[in-house]
């Protein structure tokens, strides 16, 4: 197994961000969460620009992203990602309150590794955001950097 | 006539009147052809009556005499006239003298010349009889008979009947051209005419017109057509304009409509993003607090408890109402359906939720059309509910059967004989959200019905229940069956 990566998590809501930590946390997910407020940051982040520009390098375990955030949303930040190669093979889980039909074909459509629907229960919510950290942040192995390139639909193919 | 009946205006027109011309100049030939022939047989009768006399008077003396000799003589003044083939002078009855132009012909024909009257005559095919009385101070004494051809008169007839003809032939040569003529100009502007038709009603051109013939009938008719024509186009132009304004009015209306749509597709997203978070942030913050219940008393747990549960709730009818809307929205992909195969699936799952087994009755249900996926939310809601209210009886019986068949669409029934309802409130059934149960009752926020009222409404059908309280209640959808073009 791999020693644990960081997630990255983007979301404007302070009391979504409390919940979602509380729950992670609950989960018992050692892996380190930066939190950034929207998507402007998270790309900041993911290309150690600006306030992230000394942060020691290599790419997070997992992005989860919200989907309606202030400058620039998650949806922009999937796109951004997918068409950089250096972050191309990082998975990304939209973690968002929408349900609607059109976010969950234009996110697969860009390549998102998951779209969870957060529920309304604490409980569920809890269950769900444990899963999604044990499973990307802990068990899934992502590509050496650089090495390969991550396409949608988890077809793997050479540069 | 059948001649006259067929073939095109132009035949008809040259025949009709070659026709009249043709037996105008016939009639016109006959008469002319007959009346010399009449002239002709007068003159010939005058001219032997003058010879019969002159002959007769110089016979006169012959007979008195009996000069046979002489009374020759005097007929063989008749070789003047060769016409003349025989002659003879009669006295008591005998021959008394006899010419014959041609020496050894046969002169008995002039016998019969006795017969006649004075001055009498007989017209034989080729000749002539004529007999004069010789009379001697009034009293007959002999009579002359003269026998002529009739060459001369046959051969003048001949050359009238050949002038008429040859004139006939002319003229009706003469008519066919002229005739040929005029008709152009008869049916020349008709064919016009039916030119003209014949593109209005290839190309639906309503401007072209006819032009005049200079014809008063055909004219008329020329103009009438125009007129009709010119009706034509003006009532196309008005029913243009009037189909336009509709097309630009339907335009505005899907424009509005479209606009309406599209704001409402923006409320519901706002609804289902905006409206779900503080929800789940009222959820959370109240579950973890419960986390430190014990600090907060009976009291405080009870209401944190009630917290938690309306905002579950309150989930549950914001994701109720948005798939609701969606069902209104969604694309509806049409395909043939078979709903015993489909009814047969919901029901196997549907069992999971049933507390007491159900007596289970599925009829064999037709192919309809329509979407699968909507169709089996319509079943999953009606066999959902028929367990849910049947499930306080001790022996639940479901029954999903084929309730009718006519015009087109089939009718299927769900029935449970579960708690059932008044049929006073029947109509309140299919609303959003409308329950006719309290909750502590029976679970669900009243979206079901209303979910399957749409869907069948789209498909083009319609929903209506019975129910007698305590005795169960069935559900009735009608949905249009797959229509097979003979």
């Amino acid at each position: 197994m791999n020693e644990l990566k960081r997630i990255l998590f983007a979301e404007d809501s302070e009391e979504d961000t409390e919940l979602t930590v509380t729950a992670l946390k609950e989960s018992r997910v050692a892996n380190e969460i930066i939190v950034v407020r929207d998507g402007v940051e998270a790309m900041d982040y993911l290309l150690r620009r600006g306030v992230f520009a000394s942060h020691a390098p290599g790419n997070p375990a997992v992005a989860l992203l919200d989907l309606k955030m202030p400058r620039m949303d998650g949806m922009e930040v999937l796109r951004r990602m997918r068409s950089d190669d250096k972050l191309r093979a990082i998975p990304v889980v939209i973690l968002t309150s929408s349900r609607e039909e059109r976010d969950l074909v234009e996110s697969y459509r860009l390549g998102v590794n998951a779209y969870v629907v957060k529920p309304v229960k604490f409980q569920q919510f809890v269950d769900a955001v444990k899963t999604l950290g044990l499973f990307w942040g802990v068990l899934n192995e992502t590509p050496p950097q650089g090495a390969t390139s991550f396409v949608k639909k988890g077809t793997v193919k050479s540069d | 006539m059948k001649t006259l009946s067929g073939g095109s205006v132009r035949k008809q027109l040259i025949l009709a009147s070659v026709l009249s011309s043709g037996t105008a100049l016939v009639l016109v030939g006959a008469a002319m052809v007959g009346y010399d022939a009449l002239e002709l047989r007068r003159a010939l009768i005058r001219r032997l009556s003058v010879q019969a006399d002159i002959v007769g008077a110089n016979g006169v003396s012959a007979i008195l005499f009996s000069d046979q000799e002489s009374a020759e003589k005097t007929l063989a003044a008749f070789r003047a006239d060769p016409r003349v083939i025989a002659a003879s002078i009669y006295a008591d009855g005998q021959r008394f003298a006899t010419y014959l132009r041609d020496p050894g012909m046969e002169s008995d024909l002039l016998d019969e010349g006795l017969n006649l009257a004075s001055g009498g005559h007989r017209l034989d095919r080729d000749l002539l009889l004529l007999s004069k009385d010789l009379v001697f101070e009034g009293k007959t004494i002999g009579r002359v008979v003269v026998a002529s051809e009739l060459t001369e008169m046959k051969t003048a007839m001949l050359r009238g009947g050949v002038l008429v003809s040859v004139v006939l032939a002319g003229s009706l040569g003469i008519a066919i051209v002229i005739s040929s003529r005029l008709q152009r100009r008869i049916t020349e502007p008709v064919r016009r005419l039916a030119d003209v038709a014949r593109r209005v009603s290839q190309d639906r051109d309503y401007s072209v017109r006819a032009s005049g013939a200079g014809n008063e009938e055909i004219d008329s008719l020329i103009l009438s057509f125009n007129e009709m024509l010119e009706e034509i186009r003006k009532q196309q132009h008005e029913l243009r304009a009037a189909h336009d304004k509709l097309e630009l009015r339907v335009a505005e209306r899907t424009a509005q409509l479209k606009a309406a749509n599209d704001e409402l597709e923006a409320f519901s997203y706002s609804v289902s993003h905006d409206l779900r978070a503080p929800l789940r942030h009222i959820a959370g913050f109240a579950e973890m607090l419960e986390g430190q219940s014990a600090s907060l008393g009976e009291e405080g747990r009870r209401c944190l408890k009630k917290i938690s549960l309306a905002a579950t709730r309150m989930g549950q009818l914001i994701d109720d109402l948005l798939s609701f809307s969606r069902i209104g929205r969604s694309d509806m992909q049409t395909t043939p359906v078979n709903l015993s195969q489909l009814v047969e699936e919901v029901v196997r799952e549907a069992r999971a939720e049933e507390k007491v087994p159900a007596e289970w009755r599925l009829g064999t249900l037709p192919v309809v059309k329509g979407d699968r996926a909507l169709l089996r939310l319509v079943f999953t809601n009606l066999i959902s509910n028929a367990i849910k209210y049947s499930s306080k009886d001790a022996h639940p019986r479901i029954e999903v059967k084929l309730a009718g068949k006519e015009d087109g669409e089939v009718v299927v029934c769900v029935s449970d004989n579960g708690v059932g309802f008044d049929m006073a409130y029947a109509s309140k059934l299919f609303g959003v959200f409308q329950r006719l149960h309290r909750a502590d009752e029976f679970e669900g926020t009243g979206i079901g019905l209303a979910n399957v009222r749409r869907i069948v409404h789209r498909h083009g059908g319609r929903t209506w229940a019975e129910g007698v309280p305590g005795q169960g209640a069935s559900f009735y959808l009608s949905l249009p069956v797959e229509q097979r073009l003979p």
